[in-house]
Order: structure tokens, then sequence, then C-alpha cells
């Protein structure tokens, strides 16, 4: 299975040298790299081609890296039922650099497309209808960016005086309490600890 | 005269006119909060436009906040009416990333539930599209069957809708012989109970009459758009996860994958109906199998599971195990996966970013429904205003996962 999928890459690999920047299998998965541009050709590529025949695109999601200059992953997920495999595509782009849209390729990219630009704010170029989809009409901010607050900003409530919906800043009696309980021996290199490694290593 | 009145007033038969509706967001055939715009000319449908996220509760958000095992009832929430499919899903991609392995009698308890949680979908799926065309009688058939279901959840997990059974690794406890004893008692009765729904509605006139040759899918579609489960099935496309990309024990059961022909929302229906009868099938082989193989049901001496009760009061490090693993969690090595199982109404998938600590770097939540709505206008496009509730009682949509 890894092999196949590892052989599978590499032809995609050596069909598109330009676009495809990596290929890599983990965990049985194969994930490719691909140059942001190339996306569309990239796509339509695996669509067609008679080794790939990944006809059915499952999913179109962003992630949000804010450390990263190009901050922002869109990864698509593909799948041929046909072929019975599946793959992976990632590539990188930032609030401002707009991403080809492939709803041309696959239809069913509209919302997703959509969904990654509500949740991230991942501009989508040649999109016929790139509205919010998910949040609420009149929202404001990136939910999903790792800079955006769990709690919001606004909450709402319905206003017996005003009879209507009302929207306020979120007050919060106490703050959600992100409590840091991560271990602080884990992950540390005591004087000693290689020898314990090696020791093992070394056993078999 | 009339040669002044003719020249003065443009022809108005030429002049189209649309009308725009609004279905929803309260509308019983709406099935949850889906608003649906819709543009008519007089009763066909020109456009749909359906209006999600009045759901919307920042579950993939939320999940990020949380500890991995914290993480695990926000899935029992997105489709609530077959729970433990989803967590199934978050499970298995916990389980591939940290390299897990499971316990057979485990495994045999999760597709049982999973079944269950088929059986629990489908019931309410098939009986509400009965009510959707103008039939009562069916959902209270049906929903008679899933009350003594969500039963058998309770008796597992202590909880009727919100499990919270799955685990990584397995399922929280062992089920004790006579739950399974009743399993199948109630296994052996209910392919009765599904003929008495089918005598009502699959030679039905009306229901017929209102569900045949509406919203046909051709297997080219069902591609483009990203269908998956009994989407792809009723256009009679043998694609099944549970066969085609075996997880668990299903590569051991005997079970039969039910195809359409036609692909429309009939078809869907009888898929549904044949799909009842299997999983009944499966489930009292995984009965059988459950009475042969005892056993843990969560890896022994792992990081991943609590320790033993018994042990926790004689061993320190046991204690310690246990006391960390509830507030700091367990940590899943830096990587990404994306684990689906065929869930009652598709695909459902969960990409998972782990960063190797304790919570989630990143969950996407693939629903199944999501891409089945957004296929909503080229489904119901130059058809009439009343299929419009048919094709979105055979599409089966829940807006637990939709909206998320």
């Amino acid at each position: 299975m890894t092999q196949a999928l590892e052989d599978l890459g590499a032809h995609i690999r050596g069909s598109m040298t330009n676009a495809v920047t990596a290929h890599a299998v983990s965990v049985g998965e194969l994930t490719l790299e691909v140059r942001a541009d190339d996306i569309a050709t990239v796509i339509k590529f695996l669509r067609d081609d008679p080794r790939c025949k990944f006809t059915t695109l499952i999913d179109i999601c962003g992630s949000d890296y804010p450390q990263r200059g190009k901050r922002f992953d869109v990864v698509y997920h593909l799948l041929s039922m046909q072929l019975n495999h599946r793959i992976r595509i990632k590539i990188q782009t930032d609030e401002n650099t707009p991403v080809a849209s492939i709803v041309g390729i696959f239809p069913c990219a509209d919302w997703f497309e959509r969904e990654a630009f509500d949740m991230y704010g991942i501009l989508f170029s040649g999109h016929p209808d790139l509205r919010r989809i998910l949040t609420d009409y009149g929202f404001e901010g990136f939910p999903l960016r790792k800079d955006f607050p769990m709690s919001g900003h606004v909450e709402v409530r319905y206003d017996s005086e005003q009879q209507r919906v009302v929207y306020e800043p979120v007050k919060l009696p106490q703050a959600f309490r992100n409590f840091d309980f991560l271990s602080p021996w884990e992950g540390m290199n005591l004087p000693g600890d290689e020898k314990a490694g090696s020791a093992e290593k070394a056993k078999p | 005269m009339a040669d002044d009145l003719s020249s003065a007033v443009p022809a108005p038969a030429e002049e189209k006119r649309t009308f725009t509706i609004n279905f929803g967001p309260q509308h019983p055939a709406a099935h949850g909060v889906l608003r649906l715009v819709l543009e008519l000319d007089g009763e066909v449908v020109e456009r749909v436009d359906p209006h999600i996220g009045l759901l919307h509760r920042g579950t993939e958000k939320l999940i990020e906040y949380k500890t991995y095992l914290q993480a695990i009832p926000y899935f029992d929430r997105l489709d609530y009416v077959a729970p433990m499919n989803q967590e199934h899903a978050f499970c298995l991609a916990i389980e591939r990333l940290a390299g897990i392995e499971v316990p057979r009698r485990a495994s045999i308890i999760r597709v049982l539930y999973s079944e269950i949680g088929r059986i629990l979908s489908h019931l309410l799926n098939v009986t509400t599209q009965a009510m959707d065309v103008g039939a009562l009688t069916p959902p209270l058939w049906g929903f008679e069957e899933r009350e003594k279901l969500m039963v058998f959840y309770e008796r597992a997990s202590g909880s009727r809708l919100h499990a919270n059974y799955f685990r990584p690794g397995g399922v929280h406890q062992d089920l004790p012989p006579a739950l399974i004893e009743d399993i199948e008692v109630w296994a052996d009765q209910f392919p009765g109970k599904v003929r008495d729904i089918e005598g009502l509605l699959t030679g039905n006139r009306i229901f017929k009459q209102r569900n045949v040759d509406i919203g046909v899918v051709t297997q080219e579609d069902a591609l483009k758009w990203g269908f998956s489960g009994v989407l792809v099935r009723g256009s009679g496309m043998a694609w099944d996860l549970r066969r085609s990309q075996p997880y668990e024990i299903y590569s051991e059961l005997d079970f039969k994958i039910p195809l359409g022909k036609n692909g429309d929302c009939y078809d869907r229906y009888l898929c549904r109906v044949e799909e009842m009868y299997e999983s009944t099938k499966i489930i009292k082989q995984c009965c059988e199998l459950l009475r042969k193989t005892p056993g843990p049901v969560m890896p022994e001496h792992s990081k991943y599971a609590p320790p033993r009760r018994a042990e926790m009061k004689s061993s320190m490090e046991a204690l310690i195990h246990h006391f960390k693993l509830y507030t700091e969690g367990f940590h899943v090595p830096a990587g990404e996966a994306y684990a689906m199982v065929e869930a009652p109404k598709g695909e459902f998938g969960v990409y998972l970013v782990a960063d190797g600590t304790n919570k989630p770097y990143r969950v996407k939540i693939r629903a199944p429904g999501f891409p089945h709505l957004n296929a909503m206008d080229y489904l119901c496009k130059g058809h009439m205003l009343a299929d419009v509730s048919a094709v979105l009682g055979s599409l089966d949509i829940v807006f637990g996962e939709i909206d998320r």
C-alpha cells in the first residue's frame, strides 16, 4: 500500500516537475506540496490522468500558522473511487494572495472554498460567489485564525424593550481559563538521558 | 386608437418575472434550521440558494482549545442522530497518528454500535422523508424502534444521545452480557418492524408519485458534486468504505451493499431500507462474536488508556498516570492524518493536525451532508416547489454536522 502510494507520488511529481515541490507518504497517506499558482493545473491533472483518476473532491480546508510568512495552508483531499486511493495536496498562501478557485473543475468546491474564506479569510480568485457561509449575517473577523479569541468579540441576545436581537461586546463574568497542564519535564533533556536511550538501542 | 396603445406599452408576455420565497429557517420539512431562498417561475424552481450556518457553534475552534479526550463529546453533537459514528472517525484519526492498537473486543463493540447508529439514522431519515411527502404513521412506528436503540446507547454509555463512549484505543467500558442478549433479541424482531414500515411506503402510490424520478443523480454528477454514501449507491456505484477501505472488523463480516438503479429519491429510500436489514445482520454477527471474544476493551498498560481502578489503589505510578491522563491528557505525535468512516449519511472524515502537544492543532470535520446540500441548486432546478422537500428529505440532512 505504502509502496503503491510512493510510486504514485513519484509518478505525479515526474509528470509535473515544476508544480509539485515535494511528496511524502506518512501514516499510509500521500501528501503533495504544490506551488500555489499551479493548484488548478495540478487538480485537473489528478482528475484526468489515468493513473490518478481522483474524480471526487472530498474536502478543502484552511489551516493557520501565524508564525510563518505565508501563514495559511490550503489543504485539498481527493479520492478516486475507481482506483481506490486518496491524496492530500497542500499549498501555502497569505491573507492577500488569492488562490485560484477550482469550482470549474469540481463544482462542489463552491462551498468548501466559501467556508475557507469565511473561517480564515483565504481569497479564491475566479470563485463565482465568495460570500460568508457559516457565520452570522454581518459577522466580522475570521474565527478560525489563531489570533481570533475563542470566546469571540460579540454576543447576541433578544432585547424585549427594543423588540429585536441586539449585538453587544462579549462580557464574561469569568474569562475562559486555559490551564497549562503541560508537564515541564516532558521533552526536556536531562543530563544522562541520552545514555538511557542508547542503552535500549544497543540491546537488540 | 388600438394602434396607439400597443406602441406605448411593450409586450408584457415576453417579460419573465420570478418570485422569491423563503423556505425556512423554521419549516418542518427543513430538517432543522435551513433557510432556502427559492426563486420560482410559477411553481417551477429556477434557483435555490441555501443559507446555512444558523446552527454554527464553532466546534472546530472549540476543539483546538480542548485536550483530545475532552474533544470527543463535541463529535456527538455533530450528527446527533448517529453520535457514535462521528466519535469513531476522530478516534481512528488519533489512533493512526499515535499508532494505538485497538483490542479485538473493542473493535467488535465499535462496529456493533456504529451499526446501531446507522439504523438510528436511517430510521429517522426514511420515516421523516415519508412525513415530508405526507405520511404520518411511519415516524410514529420508526421512533418506537429508535427509542429502544437509544436505551442500548444508555446501557452502554450512560446517556441516550451524547454517548461519549468511544475512546482512542477502544471503548470506555465493556458491555454487560445481559445487554448483548437484549440487543440480539431486539435484532430478531427488528426486520419485521422494517417490513411493517415498508408495507406503508414501498408500494404506496402517493409515496411513489412523490419520489420516483425526482432528484435524479447520474453517476457522473455524483462524482462531480463530491457525493458519498447513499447518494452514490443510489446511483448504482458500489462504493462503501466498509467494503472498499475496510476498518475495524468489517472485512470479516458478511453483509451486502445495496445499490440503486435510477439515482432518484425513491431508489435512495430503497437503499436505506435495505441497509437497515444488512445492519441488523451485522449486529447479530457482532453479538455472536462478542460472546466468543472475551478480553479487554482498552489497551492495557498504555499511555492512552486509564489504569484499572484496582491498580490505582496499590500502585503510585498508576495513580499518577490516571491524574495526568485526565488533567494534562495524552500527547499525540506531530503529524497529520485523515481518517474516515462510512457514516449513515456518507463519508464522515476528520482531518487532524497534531503538533505533539496535548491538544489538536487543527481539526477539520468533513461532514457528508455539506457537499450534498451544496448540490441542492443542481438537484432542484426545473423541479416543482413541492419536490424541494422530497429532495431535501432524501439527501438526509442534519444540521448539527453541516453547520458544525
